[in-house]
């Protein structure tokens, strides 16, 4: 164990294919700058005698395979951390597994890390596995990468062996110069994890090879210098608040803080990210832009003058202001930009495939907000960098995107700031983590389309009419009766003097959807444009009656979010599918029983039915009438 | 700034931001040393106000007396909510350590006297003092971890921990678990303790006290329960403890450490670590993380 305290922090990620050794690797490391303590040494004696596969030496490996389930396996699944401490430094290591379904557990390691070890066999040189976590970490701002080219012993240190894999390297590195990232350094190191060669001594195996060795390299590198370079940034991300000297007031805080007349305390608590902030400064807070300034900074229960980049701290201000959790302060000439439309990386974490269109919930350092994919531009292949169409996206894929949000955000570009510039996407249902993202720049058209004000508006229309716009939206398995009680519905209403229009498959799939097909994809398309079109109707003053299948419940809550929450009503035809399937009215049953029909709902694609639908009709119970009168009644109610 | 400054600001930013996005949190105390670095903490992180959350402590009715003492002053000088919990089931049920074993006792005392308390009061976001230094089934946790609504560790599906933006959504009954001290090390905490000068149960510093050695470990006799074995002798040892448990599941190590100071370099000269004094976690393999899966913070 060292005996001096440690002057700084290095977070860095080890990745590489499975059988790559890494796991042997850092247990190595440990081992050879004392960071094993002697009863964990004699464990992984035990335990190297019996599961080792080190042929009776110790295996390193067992060190760092942490779950159960994987020590059984013999791999590593999850990020596992490790401390260790060398050269004056702490070092807190990421393990990320190297399988390919686990892209997702690197980029979160790399997130966390400013370097990253990729190991390479020597005897089988850069695979596309080693092109794709290059790809990821310089996708997550990590801009130094020691290549570890690994299993040297095994081609007995031969040097021709070292510089073929250094020339696969080159290449590697000019095909992400050409996408568009440089990396600050991409050095290659001979070692073998196994014997220990080159990791914090330089071996004499390798005579040829004068670069650092693996220990130095790390202690070379300086974490999060981006931040002292950066502009001032402080997401708020609490609001202290309370009486001076009331309930919830520390016993022992000097009087300085209880200003003599009493009154509210309020203290702006957040992390800052980058550049460095004092007392006096004149700030903004954003996305607001409204001018403020710093009366006396608290890191933590003391009051300082300054603060540098990384110090949590709360803020007291002149005058009273309207400041949230979500807003970033940051100086008035050097401040983050505010756009609700922005380009976009991702990387898609997970199983549930990504569409443009749906809604997800965005989390920032600059606070959160509604997003749509507004716009797929492209996949990047993570093995050549190339930049391929895309019209859906699958767990793992790499991508570049256009996003539109419910509120504008105040974000610096990623490449600029790496707290700033990141987002988070998550499932409004499932509450998954669905990706994460890198904002590349806000788009113009952000900035500079403003909607028309319009002189005549809705409710002008709406009165027009003399009745409140709706959309009455029936969905269920095909052949539930939708359609033949849309139809039914609309003469009633038209008989009553209202203004109406029907949407179906007929008027629909015939014209505006016509270049649609029947994949999820499209589908989901075809629900978008019909939204959007009821939309505009009932922005005209009609009520709007769609039947559709509508099967996914996402794309139902799409449209349901483009209505005015008074103006939607769901009706769920609840009939049971051997119903509908004994009247199959169109035989479209029993094609799809015959396999002739793909994605058929009900057969063979899934109907989600509605959670809380404002209405639930069954035919198989309700006579047409019965259901027309339900859902006038409901109409007339709301 | 220095690792401790490092340390301490990443704390902080954890804290706050786990109090930010809950509903009703609270703080897991379990009078050790990590706890006390803890609570420090969250002094720092709200203040001039107080922590806006209680601190629980399950207490089994096994922990050293010094530890509950050390308790009720801690919670009186700073003047906290303090809500502690026995699980009245398992004392009625004459459920000990010498009786039922250390696993049905850690699993009836403590993991289900947890979840019970969670149910209780409802809370969301419960911190705890956790390291990942301490085992290995711990170095894969996140720093917020996700728990169903019947408290479960799910560790293969782990929610990313991307950035510093933990994604902190949930359902009704689901809840997280926080670790503002995942990157922090014995040393660490040993020296933030010296630096900041906080205040931890004297059990920790060497002094002599009456032991027994059972199965190679040295027990301390802490009340008449501890029952003498026909081979067994009483003794006055210089003992501390790296780690306080119930008392007859942690053992004292010999040491001559008696200041924090003498502590740091006693730990910077040190070979072992710091969970061998922690009986429960040899009683199976992979038995940590068991615990943890069934809701064992």
């Amino acid at each position: 164990m060292n005996i001096q305290g440690e002057k700084s922090v290095l977070k860095f990620l080890t990745c590489g294919s499975v059988d790559d050794g890494k796991s042997t690797l850092i247990g190595h490391l440990l081992y050879l700058t004392g960071n094993i303590p002697v009863d964990q040494l004699k464990t992984l004696e035990m335990e190297s005698s019996r599961i080792g596969t080190a042929g009776g030496g110790l295996d390193f490996s067992l060190l760092m395979d942490g779950l159960m389930a994987e020590r059984e396996q013999g791999i590593t699944i999850d990020v596992a951390y490790r401390y260790f401490a060398a050269a004056g430094r702490k070092f807190i290591v990421a393990d990320t597994p190297g399988h390919e379904q686990y892209t997702r557990n690197m980029a979160t390691g790399a997130s966390q890390c400013d370097a990253a070890l990729i190991l390479v066999d020597v005897q089988q040189g850069i695979l596309p596995q080693t092109r794709r976590h290059a790809l990821i970490c310089a996708l997550m701002g990590i801009e130094r990468i020691l290549f570890v080219i690994n299993k040297m012993d095994r081609v007995d240190w031969d040097e021709v062996c070292f510089r073929r894999v250094e020339s696969q390297k080159a290449l590697l590195l000019a095909d992400l110069e050409s996408f568009g990232i440089r990396l600050q350094d991409a050095a290659a190191i001979p070692v073998s994890a196994l014997t220990g060669d080159n990791i914090a001594l330089l071996s004499s195996k390798t005579p040829w090879f004068s670069g650092d060795t693996l220990l130095e390299w790390l202690a070379k590198v300086s974490p999060g210098s981006w931040r002292t370079a950066a502009p001032l940034r402080i997401p708020v991300q609490h609001v202290i608040k309370g009486q001076r000297g009331g309930e919830g007031w520390q016993h022992l805080v000097p009087d300085s803080l209880k200003s003599a007349s009493g009154g509210t305390f309020r203290a702006y608590a957040g992390t800052v990210v980058s550049g460095g902030v004092a007392c006096g400064d004149e700030l903004v807070a954003l996305p607001s832009g409204v001018s403020i300034k710093v009366a006396s900074i608290l890191a933590g229960d003391r009051e300082v003058n300054a603060a540098a980049a990384g110090s949590a701290v709360a803020l007291t201000l002149a005058g009273e202001h309207d400041i949230v959790r979500g807003d970033i302060l940051a100086p008035a000439r050097d401040r983050p930009e505010v756009a609700d439309q922005l380009k976009v990386r991702i990387i898609w974490m997970d199983e549930t495939p990504l569409f443009a269109g749906r809604h997800y919930d965005l989390y920032s350092a600059g606070g959160t907000a509604r997003a749509e994919i507004t716009r797929l531009r492209n996949r990047i292949e993570p093995e050549s960098y190339r930049r391929l169409a895309a019209h859906t996206l699958e767990k793992n894929d790499i991508a570049e995107a256009e996003i539109s949000l419910s509120r504008p955000i105040p974000f610096d570009p990623y490449g600029e700031n790496r707290e700033t510039g990141a987002f988070i996407l998550v499932d409004r249902l499932t509450n998954a983590t669905l990706c994460c993202g890198m904002i590349l720049h806000s788009l113009r058209k952000g900035e500079n389309v403003h909607w028309q004000a319009e002189t005549v508006d809705r409710s002008k229309r709406s009165a027009l009419k003399g009745h409140q716009p709706q959309v009455i939206w029936f969905t269920g398995l095909s052949g539930s009766g939708k359609s033949t009680i849309a139809n039914a519905l609309e003469s009633r209403l038209s008989s009553m003097g209202r203004h109406t229009m029907i949407l179906d498959g007929d008027n629909i799939r015939h014209g505006l959807s016509r270049d649609l097909g029947f994949t999820e994809a499209d589908r989901i398309e075809n629900i978008r444009r019909i939204g959007e079109v009821a939309k505009l109707m009932t922005d005209a003053g009609l009520i709007v009656i769609t039947a559709f299948i509508s099967p996914f419940r996402a794309e139902r809550s799409l449209v349901r979010a483009m209505i005015p929450e008074s103006e939607f009503i769901e009706v769920f035809v609840d009939t049971p599918l051997q119903v509908c399937e004994e009247r199959d009215v169109k035989g479209l049953y029993k094609k799809a029983r015959n396999g002739e029909i793909p994605n058929f709902t009900g057969v063979n694609s899934p109907y989600e039915a509605p959670q809380s639908p404002e209405l639930v009709v069954d035919a198989s119970k309700l006579s047409v009438e019965d259901s027309v009168e339900k859902i006038l009644k409901f109409m007339d109610a709301g | 700034m220095d690792i401790l400054d490092i340390l301490e600001n990443e704390s902080i930013r954890i804290i706050r931001e786990a109090v930010a996005c809950g509903e009703s949190p609270a703080m897991l105390y379990s009078i050790g040393k990590d706890s006390s670095v803890m609570l420090h903490l969250a002094m720092k992180a709200f203040y001039p106000m107080k922590p806006p959350f209680p601190l629980v402590h399950v207490d089994t009715t096994w922990k050293f007396r010094e530890m509950i003492t050390f308790r009720d002053e801690a919670v009186e000088r700073l003047g906290l909510e303090l809500i502690t919990y026995t699980n009245e089931d398992g004392v009625a049920g004459g459920v000990s350590p010498f009786t039922h074993g250390s696993k049905v006792y850690t699993d009836i005392m403590k993991t289900e006297a947890l979840r019970k308390v969670l149910d209780k009061f409802r809370f969301d976001m419960i911190f705890g003092g956790a390291r990942r230094d301490e085992e290995k089934s711990r170095a894969k946790e996140r720093v917020f971890s996700f728990r169903d609504a019947t408290h479960r560790w799910e560790p293969r599906g782990q929610r990313p921990e991307l950035w510093a933006i933990p994604n902190l959504s949930k359902k009704k009954d689901e809840s997280f678990r926080v670790f503002p001290l995942s990157n922090w090390t014995e040393l660490d905490v040993w020296r933030y303790i010296e630096r900041e000068n906080i205040p931890v149960v004297p059990l920790y510093f060497s002094a002599k006290r009456p032991v027994i050695l059972r199965d190679g470990q040295w027990l301390m006799l802490d009340d008449e329960r501890l029952r003498l074995e026909a081979n067994e002798k009483m003794e006055m040892r210089m003992i501390r403890f790296r780690t306080l448990g119930c008392y007859p599941l942690t053992a004292g190590v010999e040491s001559e450490a008696a200041t924090v100071a003498e502590i740091v370099a006693e730990l910077e000269a040190s070979d072992t670590s710091e969970r061998c004094g922690r009986l429960i976690d040899f009683d199976q393999a992979g038995s940590m993380e068991r615990k943890k899966q069934e809701g064992y913070f």
